[in-house]
């Protein structure tokens, strides 16, 4: 097991989260999938923009209180070339569009709502998930 | 407006539970994908602590007739399993392995400044306008009616 592995925080955290998303479910009838409100944004209807921008004002104000506090909370300290991380920027946003969400609305809101759909997407990204770090593992020597 | 402060709080929590779960950490996401390194459980406690919470919602919305805020629950209603659900995944899931970044922690992490987070979240965005540009010319003819399959 990895030292790192942190599993307090990462169940608190994880609460917060579930919190939110349980939030945005019966206070505002909306699913809290990130990918699925950002895309909204770069394509805007009228009268659906205000909701997805204070959503993200937020995601990104939790980065400024973070800072504000001290807290290291973004190492990036994988070995990656610049251009894999474009690549990996890449496949993420157009993947998550294709497939119709990410972690948060797949993962978070779908299988708490015992969609098939999501179940079969979380499956799905989380196996090309492990076998792509395995194998970047194996070509690069460590993470 | 008090619906609107209400999201703006909403997207606080959440970016914070991603701060405080260390899912802002790529390294972290890795070493959980990485099954056959040094395992760090950690992003399966996060998903399990998550979904618990959310869980509880879910129970709760039937006795709801409409969102507190109003409006309507608007939730996904497509139940079936196309193409474009599996290799969308299976794409982002490469993407994901190797940046270690999904889209929440990415936005989130844009603040910290690294290169990496901004190159990330650009390509992200170039990505998603170029699905849109996609699915409205090469893709169009696979759409399924509605768009009531989003997640």
């Amino acid at each position: 097991m990895n030292p790192d592995f942190s599993p307090l925080s990462a169940l608190m955290g994880g609460a917060l989260i579930g919190l939110s998303a349980g939030g945005m479910l019966l206070l505002h009838g909306r699913v809290a999938g990130i990918s699925g409100i950002v895309g909204g944004l770069l394509h805007p209807k009228p009268g659906d923009v205000r909701w997805r921008a204070a959503f993200v004002l937020g995601l990104l104000s939790a980065g400024v209180v973070s800072l504000v506090a001290g807290f290291d909370a973004f190492p990036y300290t994988l070995d990656r070339a610049p251009w894999m991380v474009a690549v990996a920027g890449l496949l993420v946003g157009f993947g998550t569009r294709l497939g119709n969400g990410c972690t948060s609305g797949h993962g978070v809101c779908g299988l708490a709502r015992f969609s098939q759909r999501s179940l079969v997407a979380v499956v799905t990204f989380m196996a090309t998930g492990m076998i792509t770090a395995v194998l970047m593992d194996r070509l690069l020597g460590g993470a | 407006m008090r619906a609107t402060m209400s999201v703006y709080l909403l997207g606080l929590l959440f970016g914070a539970g991603l701060v405080i779960s260390g899912m802002t950490q790529p390294a972290k996401v890795v070493n959980f994908l990485n099954i056959a390194g040094s395992w760090d459980a950690s992003l399966a406690f996060v998903m399990g602590g998550a979904m618990g919470v959310n869980l509880i919602a879910t129970r709760l919305m039937p006795r709801f007739a409409a969102p507190i805020f109003g409006g309507v629950f608007a939730l996904p209603t497509r139940t079936d399993i196309d193409p474009r659900l599996v290799g969308g995944a299976a794409l982002f899931g490469v993407g994901w392995g190797l940046g270690g970044f999904c889209p929440g922690p990415a936005l989130v992490s844009v603040v910290g400044g690294a290169s990496e987070a901004l190159i990330f979240v650009g390509a992200m965005l170039g990505g998603m306008a170029l699905f849109h540009l996609a699915d409205t010319t090469v893709l169009a003819p696979a759409k399924p009616a509605g768009e009531a399959g989003k997640a």
